[in-house]
């Protein structure tokens, strides 16, 4: 078994989980304190000048005290819009996860627990939705979306249909790995004893089985929403993310990408970064924990 | 009528589209109320088989083929989902063998408890609780409160079977069925847990099914005793009629081994050969090839069981300190 002492004993003694999540730690803080913090509100037109528009970082000779990072073509401070738009970017990411978790938590959990043709029936769906890409889904779907609706109901309900379809296009992942761990425990004499002592499926399933599965679908969790955070990167590159007046940090990679052989390199480097940072810090974590959590891998300390 | 009445009762498993093989190939048994049952024999013969049978809880995609299993006049294989979930857990409990994988390892002791009441009383969580921590206190688990709150895996082996056994005692049950129950215990706590079910059962007048390989065991906690072989009652009887004087030459076999029946110093008698997979069972009594006694009778049919309540066409009627058989 594994106690909370102990993870946060290895997490300590383990230098990249740690630095990976001061990282983290530091983003999320910056995302949800943003408001509060952040020397402009990118999202108020009356903060925003056109003339200050694309004045580099700070320590360049043309810089402007304002603006530590330098602004882009509308004249929004870099610093601002990162750490509103990680904000953003975070929301996606992890409320797709939790789109994708119930689904395929559901999912699976009743696929392997039913077994026989529902197993079936569920699984061959989920090699469906796996042969196709999640990004050609969100494409399709979003183009359609972008082009039957007038902008600006496609920019307040981006976020929803970005974290909608996210969320469905990536439940295999999650039902997979949950069918997986529910046939093994299945065949576990605690599941037979609930059932011995009179308690209905469903209850033998959701209270049960299921807090047997989650320490795999935690570390999945981290990954994903990594993913997810990609993924809505991606779209708003593509144009079909989130939209320029609410940028993620994908759109804000996109804004400045038009910009860097003008010499505006700024608008796009440091919102890339700090994408990278987030990614990177969300994997490593995801890999640490799988690490921790593998009873193969596990040293004699626990 | 008897309590538990089982007639006949067949589980068979799907082999290929059309073929099935049996695992249990018709037992038939009855228990009153307060009787405790003894059920002995190799592993495969088919005595958990036998427990999941009576619960109608035989895994897939194994299925009772044939046979009744009457509780206090009802047949427990014609009930509904609903019907039969009232009776497990409530009116027949069972004891796994493994009191370190029959407890959910990230649900607390309490939690289990107080879900097992609740899914047949309709009662407040806090009777339930109230309930539970008096049957810990019942089957003498110390500090019973502070245990409550703790996780399977903060208690010792034996422990865990206490707690094991107080859930099985919780909804106050007519009969409990325990499947070598202490098997994957130590020695001295064998002998500790055993004494505390048998002491439960007398008290409380539980019936009890026990499912061992032990005849010691079955020879001091239960009256009467079935021995099963290759998923076939081959003797039934009171325990110490059989124990005494096995009247099955497999019942011999199983005595002889024992170690405490054996010579200081001699090698210690074992029945040859093993028993054959129910996939591969031979023509006639499943026994015979390893039988001293067997003949061409033995080879042609399997016999039936008889008024002696031994299903054997040579039966000993002898003494175990008598003369070897021929």
């Amino acid at each position: 078994m594994i106690t909370w002492r102990s993870l946060l004993k290895r997490f300590l003694a383990d230098p990249v989980a740690l630095v990976s999540g001061i990282v983290l730690l530091f983003l999320v803080l910056m995302a949800a304190l943003a408001p509060l913090l952040a020397p402009q509100n990118p999202y108020d037109l009356m903060q925003i000048d056109i003339m200050d528009s694309e004045i580099p970082p700070v320590w360049r000779s043309d810089g402007d005290a304002r603006f530590l990072l330098g602004t882009d073509e509308q004249g929004r401070g870099i610093l601002s819009t990162i750490m509103y738009g990680t904000g953003i970017s975070l929301i996606i990411g992890i409320g797709a996860v939790v789109v994708q978790g119930i689904l395929g938590v559901t999912l699976g959990l009743i696929a392997g627990y039913r077994g026989g043709w529902i197993d079936a029936f569920l699984m061959r769906l989920a090699d469906i939705q796996m042969s196709l890409s999640t990004l050609m889904i969100a494409i399709i779907v979003l183009a359609i979306f972008s082009a039957t609706f007038d902008a600006n109901i496609y920019a307040d309900y981006a976020i929803f249909m970005l974290i909608l379809i996210i969320g469905i296009a990536e439940w295999p992942k999650f039902a997979r790995t949950v069918r997986s761990s529910v046939l093994g425990e299945k065949k576990k004499e605690y599941v037979d004893a609930a059932r011995v002592i009179g308690l209905p499926a469903r209850k033998v399933m959701w209270g049960h089985i299921l807090p047997n599965t989650l320490t795999p679908v935690l570390v999945i969790s981290t990954i994903q929403v990594a993913e997810a955070i990609m993924t809505e990167a991606a779209l708003s590159f593509l144009g079909l993310g989130m939209p320029v007046n609410q940028p993620s940090l994908g759109s804000l990679i996109r804004s400045g990408y038009e910009l860097i052989f003008s010499g505006s390199w700024w608008i796009t480097l440091y919102p890339a970064l700090v994408l990278i940072a987030l990614i990177l810090a969300l994997n490593l974590l995801g890999d640490w924990l799988r690490d921790v959590m593998n009873p193969r891998l596990r040293r004699g300390d626990d | 009528m008897a309590m538990l009445e089982i007639d006949d009762l067949h589980v068979a498993f799907p082999r290929g589209k059309h073929d099935e093989i049996e695992a249990l190939r018709g037992v038939s048994l009855t228990l009153e109320k307060g009787e405790r049952l003894g059920v002995v024999g190799e592993s495969g013969a088919g005595k958990s088989m036998l427990a999941f049978a009576i619960l109608n809880l035989v895994a897939e995609p194994g299925r009772v083929s044939a046979g009744t299993v009457r509780f206090e006049g009802r047949n427990l294989l014609d009930l509904s989902e609903r019907e039969i979930r009232g009776i497990r857990g409530n009116r027949i409990s069972m004891i796994f063998q493994d009191p370190m994988v029959t407890l959910n390892p990230v649900l607390t002791i309490g939690t289990q408890m107080i879900e097992t009441l609740r899914a047949h009383r309709r009662i407040s969580r806090a009777e339930a609780h109230r309930l539970s921590v008096e049957k810990l206190k019942l089957v003498a688990i110390p500090s019973a409160e502070t245990r409550m709150d703790a996780y399977p895996h903060e208690l010792s082996g034996g422990l865990r079977q206490r707690v094991v056994i107080a859930i099985a005692l919780l909804t106050d049950p007519e009969l409990i069925i325990a499947d070598e129950p202490t098997t994957a215990l130590d020695v001295t706590i064998q002998a500790e847990i055993m004494a505390l079910i048998l002491a439960l059962c007398r008290d409380q007048d539980v019936a009890l099914i026990l499912i061992t390989h032990d005849l010691g065991v079955v020879a001091e906690v239960t009256e009467k005793l079935m021995i099963m072989y290759a998923g076939k009652c081959v003797e039934a009887g009171p325990t110490r009629d059989i124990i005494d004087a096995p009247n099955h030459p497999y019942t011999y076999g199983l005595l002889k081994a024992l170690p405490q029946n054996a010579e200081p110093g001699a090698r210690l008698y074992q029945i040859p050969g093993s028993m054959p997979p129910i996939t591969n069972l031979p023509q006639g009594c499943p026994y015979h090839p390893r039988c001293e006694r067997a003949t061409e009778e033995c080879r042609a049919a399997m016999p039936e069981i008889k008024d002696h309540g031994t299903a054997c066409y040579h039966p000993l009627r002898a003494p175990l300190d008598a003369e070897e058989p021929a």
